[in-house]
């Protein structure tokens, strides 16, 4: 079980990411009996919520349908998160992205 | 029947249970409580346990109460509740209780004063529906008719009228343990239990489950 107290903990393992960067997340499934990894990848629309009931949000175009899908940050299903790309933003909310298709809806890479 | 605890409210939070769900908590500090008195069959008429919880200072205690927990040799408290137990002879005066006398999986009934709602109309009081509130409706939010004129030609007792509404004593019942933290006395409980934050709560294991 995790609680509160654990998260001070859980936070050192998760990397530093931001709206609009690329992250990819491997997710446990249970099946039956059977346990595997599904890997998510999208774009940080929105992170949200304080302590253990911190939230973000991914968004990505999977066979020209928009997915989004909503981690907890310290969920136990979560096995890893990987931040693939960095983007450059201007805001904190990403939702404006929804409107967008192709070229519209890229982000910027930052670079440094 | 088994032994409670007196608590206060800390806060509500959110857990993962083991499949990685969320569980919405509240946690409760409870205990350490101490037997302060025991009541008997034979000199109350029933038996029972006074428990306090809560240390405080000497200068808010006045003296005929301070006698009190002298007679114990304890420390003063600033609560005293009773726990009605019938098996009272296993408990001793100034024993000890944590909030490990609940186990994981227990089910608790958890009784606290509800938060003050102030002067409420009966919608939010009585759940009545009111009007609507557009097309011309004149009716909103109001109680409406209270009766009829020839029969009975009086309000029934009971009829829910506006009025004050929380600030009263509410118990939730069948919440279920789901970690309990022996060292600081912590119980973290699923669901919602009535009061405010800070709130002082009376904690026994829940009477609908055969407890």
């Amino acid at each position: 079980m995790i609680t509160q107290e654990m998260v001070p903990e859980l936070k050192k393992k998760i990397p530093l990411f931001a709206p609009g960067d690329t992250l990819k997340v491997s997710i446990k499934v249970i099946e039956g009996d059977k346990e595997r990894t599904q890997n998510f990848e999208g774009t940080v629309i929105r992170r949200r919520g304080e302590g253990i009931s911190k939230t973000f949000t991914l968004r990505r175009i999977s066979y020209g349908v928009g997915v989004e899908k909503t981690f907890p940050l310290y969920s136990p299903v979560i096995q890893k998160i990987a931040v693939a790309k960095q983007g450059k933003v201007r805001r904190a909310k990403l939702f404006y992205l929804r409107e967008r298709k192709g070229k519209a809806a890229k982000i910027k890479e930052k670079r440094d | 029947m088994s032994v409670g605890l007196i608590g206060r409210k800390i806060e509500m939070s959110q857990v993962f249970d083991d499949k990685g769900e969320f569980i919405p908590v509240t946690i409760i500090e409870a205990g350490p409580c101490v037997v302060v008195a025991k009541k008997t069959q034979e000199k109350e008429g029933y038996n029972s346990l006074q428990l306090g919880f809560k240390d405080v200072v000497a200068t808010k205690i006045n003296k005929p109460v301070s006698g009190h927990f002298k007679k114990a040799d304890v420390k003063f408290k600033r609560y005293l509740r009773e726990f009605r137990i019938a098996d009272i002879d296993n408990y001793q005066v100034s024993q000890e209780f944590k909030a490990d006398v609940f186990k994981e999986g227990d089910y608790l009934d958890v009784c606290g004063i509800s938060k003050g709602k102030g002067f409420a109309g009966v919608v939010k009081r009585y759940h009545w529906k009111g009007g609507r509130d557009s097309h011309g409706s004149m009716f909103h939010r109001a109680p409406g008719s209270l009766g009829q004129s020839s029969e009975p030609s009086r309000v029934h007792k009971g009829h829910g009228l506006p009025g004050r509404m929380g600030g009263e004593k509410v118990t939730t019942q069948n919440l279920k343990v789901v970690k309990v933290d022996a060292e600081q006395n912590r119980l973290f409980v699923d669901g919602a239990v009535p009061g405010r934050k800070g709130g002082l709560l009376i904690i026994k294991k829940a009477v609908k489950k055969g407890n």
